[in-house]
């Protein structure tokens, strides 16, 4: 019959309309603003600095080896090496960056910089609301913005913080382990 | 074939007006730019046709608006900075576009992928076909005037497809996945479980999209006999994927090539009859199927083991000098990236073989003798998307 098709479709419409009052995955749509959908663990967005301790400043995980400069693709990241050694959160002098900006604006949020990353220093934040009237000051950030606590990477990504915490942990005691034999001969 | 004067076309049409002694079509003939800003060419596409009345009698492709220098980027940045901007060529598969690039440098390098890394990589790209094939599907409605809903249905199961990319690879579309050698990170908790879950409700999607259009009566008068592309035709111009496919040529790489592990996989390969349209848009919707039966199979006999070559290195990587073409049977048609080394850090030539591209070419062949209405239908059962034909 012809036509016949025409009327299937539109018996196909009026129930995924009506569906959409009784069924939860008829209805998918969130009002964003007022309703927001839970983060998923894995999303990423920009990248920001760990730090351990108290001071942001002492202590950055960041020692200014500048690989992630280097790989960047697009070559966001801006690194100056800090010219002495300043003690760490754990007392350690390490070199530390002098400047570490990131611009945003040209970031493509590809997560590279974390892969490259020796000491698990940089890593993807999931803040997504960024949006600002300023197109350039705004949008790069420097190392005072970067910088967040351990405990923010731990309440964003919880797995993966517990697995870094713990592969730290026994680079710790490696590293613990190799210098007691060479401390013996000279004690 | 292309000359105004001497058009004899497919499709039995003969052109009425003439041409002037110069070349000039003497106001007989009208030349429209159609796009870049039209919303019914992909992205920015542009296509000047000349019509006699609402005839086709002239096409002329213009692309290269969204060119991006991909190729030669990558020929300056090293092997793994090169990922991300394969994500972006062409931006709704960008999971099978990892795996054509993975493929190329792991054969120039000779790295062995383990198993369950096959095994995701292959979850992950029939995934991709479900998710693009859908949108097709939507997009090639939306053109002939089926305006949202079949588009809407479509993304609405995107969107979940999009759900499971995020929770594997941290984000929607731009995946970043796939290393040289295995993946990056291994499935978390559950997400075999959600996914299952997800394809449980595939079928239920596939035969209400199929009953909401495809007996419809204009969708049929619209499509059949509209844009006949030959098998003879298609295999000359180089054109693969399911348009080829839709012609009747069974030529499919995962069959040919057997690349990854889909020997191991029982699927059947969908082939069209008459190169129309409509048999353009049924085999996307038959290749769902089939996609979902590689991806039963493939989440039932998912392995444990490690997700990557122990022997694949992050910093430093270089892998010595030859070359090597990785090719894979993406969505759109036969993704190819051919590679040469020299031994340093980056690649000495990056080339990309994009399948939207190279399918583009015989547009005109297509169109000729066509209403201009239906130069839309035809451009939009391409599939094409900008990022890759401009690169």
């Amino acid at each position: 019959m012809l036509g016949k098709g025409i009327i299937q479709g539109m018996v196909e419409t009026a129930r995924n309309f009506a569906g959409s009052y009784v069924s939860g995955d008829r209805l998918v749509t969130v009002q964003y603003p007022e309703e927001r959908l839970a983060q998923i663990e894995a999303a990423r967005n920009f990248p920001f600095l760990v730090y351990d301790g108290e001071d942001w400043q002492q202590g950055l995980r960041c020692v200014a080896c500048q690989i992630c400069e280097k790989e960047c693709p697009p070559k966001c990241i801006y690194i100056i090496k800090d010219v002495t050694k300043k003690p760490d959160h754990t007392g350690k002098l390490q070199f530390q960056p002098k400047v570490f900006d990131i611009d945003i604006s040209v970031c493509m949020s590809c997560q590279i910089c974390v892969e490259v990353c020796p000491f698990d220093a940089i890593k993807m934040d999931v803040e997504y609301e960024l949006s600002t009237a300023d197109r350039f000051g705004q949008l790069l950030l420097r190392k005072s913005d970067l910088a967040r606590p351990n405990a923010y990477y731990h309440r964003i990504h919880p797995t993966e913080a517990t697995a870094v915490d713990a592969h730290l942990a026994t680079e710790r005691a490696k590293a613990a382990a190799k210098s007691k034999p060479d401390s013996k001969p000279a004690a | 074939m292309n000359s105004p004067q001497t058009a004899a076309f497919v499709s039995g049409y003969e052109v009425r007006a003439k041409s002037g002694a110069n070349g000039e079509f003497g106001g007989e003939l009208l030349e429209i730019a159609m796009g870049p800003h039209h919303p019914s060419t992909h992205g920015v596409f542009r296509m000047d046709v000349v019509l006699d009345g609402e005839r086709v009698v002239k096409l002329k492709p213009v692309f290269g608006y969204l060119h991006r220098n991909h190729e030669k980027i990558a020929e300056d940045a090293t092997y793994l900075a090169s990922i991300p901007y394969t994500d972006r060529l062409d931006y709704f598969c960008s999971l099978t576009n990892n795996w054509a690039y993975c493929l190329a440098v792991e054969k120039l390098a000779g790295l062995q992928v383990p198993e369950r890394a096959e095994y995701i990589r292959v979850i992950t790209a029939e995934l991709t076909r479900l998710q693009n094939h859908a949108c097709l599907g939507g997009f090639l409605l939306q053109d002939m005037g089926a305006s949202g809903t079949p588009l809407m249905y479509a993304f609405r199961e995107r969107e979940k497809i999009l759900d499971l990319f995020e929770s594997l690879t941290g984000a929607r579309m731009m995946c970043n996945y796939m290393r040289f050698g295995g993946c990056r990170c291994d499935l978390p908790d559950g997400w075999l479980e959600q996914t299952r879950q997800v394809l449980a409700g595939f079928p239920r999607f596939l035969d209400e999209f199929e009953r909401l259009l495809n007996e419809n009566e204009i969708l049929m008068s619209r499509t059949q006999g509209v844009g006949v592309l030959s098998s003879d035709l298609a295999v000359n111009a180089g054109v693969t994927g399911p348009m080829l496919r839709a012609s009747g040529v069974n030529y499919d790489l995962r069959k040919v090539d057997k690349y990854g592990i889909y020997d191991r996989f029982s699927f059947r390969i969908p082939l069209g009859d008459h190169g129309d349209v409509y048999d353009r848009y049924m085999m996307r919707i038959l290749e769902m199927r089939e996609s979902f039966n590689i991806l039963s199979q493939a989440l039932r006999d998912i392995p444990e083991g490690p997700i990557v070559d122990p022997k694949a290195k992050i910093r430093g990587f270089r892998p010595k000098a030859g070359e090597a073409y990785g090719r894979i049977e993406a969505p759109k048609g036969e993704l190819g990236f051919y590679l040469i080394s020299d031994g340093s850090p980056n690649p000495y030539r990056y080339r990309v073989r994009a399948p939207s591209f190279i399918n583009l070419t015989i547009l005109e062949d297509m169109c000729l003798g066509h209403h201009v209405a239906d130069v839309v239908i035809i451009l939009g059962s391409f599939d094409i998307v900008l990022g890759e034909v401009d690169r």
